[in-house]
């Protein structure tokens, strides 16, 4: 929390390295987001491997939720791109597991949110948009660039078209990756900043007695968040998967 | 020492003016909401199957507005 009465709302985003470790120059420490990663990594294996280890005909609470995750996943993925779509299967479900579980984890007081760094988030995005055009030429070839000539147009607009089409494919992994990054932040940033509102409140002698207010208000953000962090979870999975589409069927 | 003064002042109202951004962010996420409501009032059978479409343009709309706030950001503490 704020120190006195100075409210820092970025010192929870601040990296602090647990095992300095270099090599070659580079900084490779193990930090406190690494640390956050393996824990997330940790908890999707528990969940997916014990919950899928048993499968009894009657699933027990850990294998509904491995199941319901895959399905969901799989309906969002087969709704958007078809069945063809399912051999990217392992790649969106281990994004949409990873960013949700991330951004339920970096709820917990006190924990670290490893989606609330941009070089995350956009490592993420480029992942995405390199599988999209690695894929695309690979099954394509030039049919890809289809995807930025519309049919069907006046040779006049074309220039236009494929110019915004191109602009429109660049600024995906951007937008993708800031979303995010963005939510993320201003979540815990307005968390933080009503903490510190109590925090305050309870030093200012007769204005104490107001600080319920900003506490109330804490705890109806600490909700919103729970929604926002599925919701980003949901949107980043559902935009892979257009993206995904265009490299599956370009040129509509 | 004066344009020192005012870089900071046109730091904070540039920050300050960004929040308009957010503003009309949330005017665009409210429109289509609000218009798919009011088209699955019309036709519930077919709300659920465009419950994602409707995510998406939210999604897009929202970004905008997440836009406005890195500038703030980047405003506030990188410039």
């Amino acid at each position: 929390m704020a120190s006195g009465n100075a409210i820092d709302p970025m010192h929870q985003f601040e990296i602090a390295k647990i095992a300095p470790f270099k090599l070659f120059g580079l900084d490779l420490s193990f930090t406190n987001s690494s640390l956050w990663m393996v824990i997330v990594v940790a908890v999707v294996s528990i969940v997916t491997l014990i919950g899928t280890s048993k499968r009894s005909i009657v699933p027990g609470r850990l294998q509904t939720l491995a199941e319901m995750s895959y399905e969901f996943v799989a309906n969002i993925l087969t709704g958007v791109t078809g069945k063809e779509g399912m051999r990217f299967f392992p790649l969106v479900f281990s994004l949409f597991m990873f960013v949700l579980t991330a951004n339920f984890l970096g709820l917990i007081p006190g924990s670290f949110t490893v989606t609330s760094h941009i070089i995350v988030t956009a490592a993420f995005a480029v992942l995405v948009i390199g599988t999209v055009i690695v894929y695309g030429v690979m099954r394509h070839g030039t049919h890809f660039l289809h995807l930025f000539v519309p049919s069907g147009l006046p040779a006049l607009l074309l220039p236009f078209i494929v110019l915004i089409e191109i602009i429109s494919f660049l600024s995906r992994p951007i937008s993708l990756a800031l979303r995010l990054f963005g939510n993320m932040l201003a979540g815990h940033v307005a968390l933080k900043l009503f903490g510190a509102f109590t925090v305050g409140l309870l030093g200012a002698g007769a204005a104490s007695i107001l600080a319920p207010l900003p506490l109330l208000t804490a705890v109806a953000l600490t909700a919103l968040e729970f929604l926002v962090a599925f919701l980003q979870a949901y949107v980043f999975t559902i935009l892979t998967c257009v993206y995904l589409n265009d490299a599956l069927h370009p040129g509509h | 020492m004066e344009i020192v003064a005012a870089a900071v002042l046109g730091k904070y109202l540039g920050a300050g003016l960004a929040a308009i951004g957010m503003g009309l962010a949330a005017v665009g996420v409210g429109a289509i909401f609000g218009n798919f409501l009011s088209g699955a009032l019309r036709n519930p059978s077919a709300a659920d199957g465009q419950f994602g479409r409707a995510f998406i343009g939210a999604a897009l709309a929202e970004g905008l507005g997440i836009f406005a706030f890195v500038v703030a950001l980047i405003l506030l503490f990188v410039v």
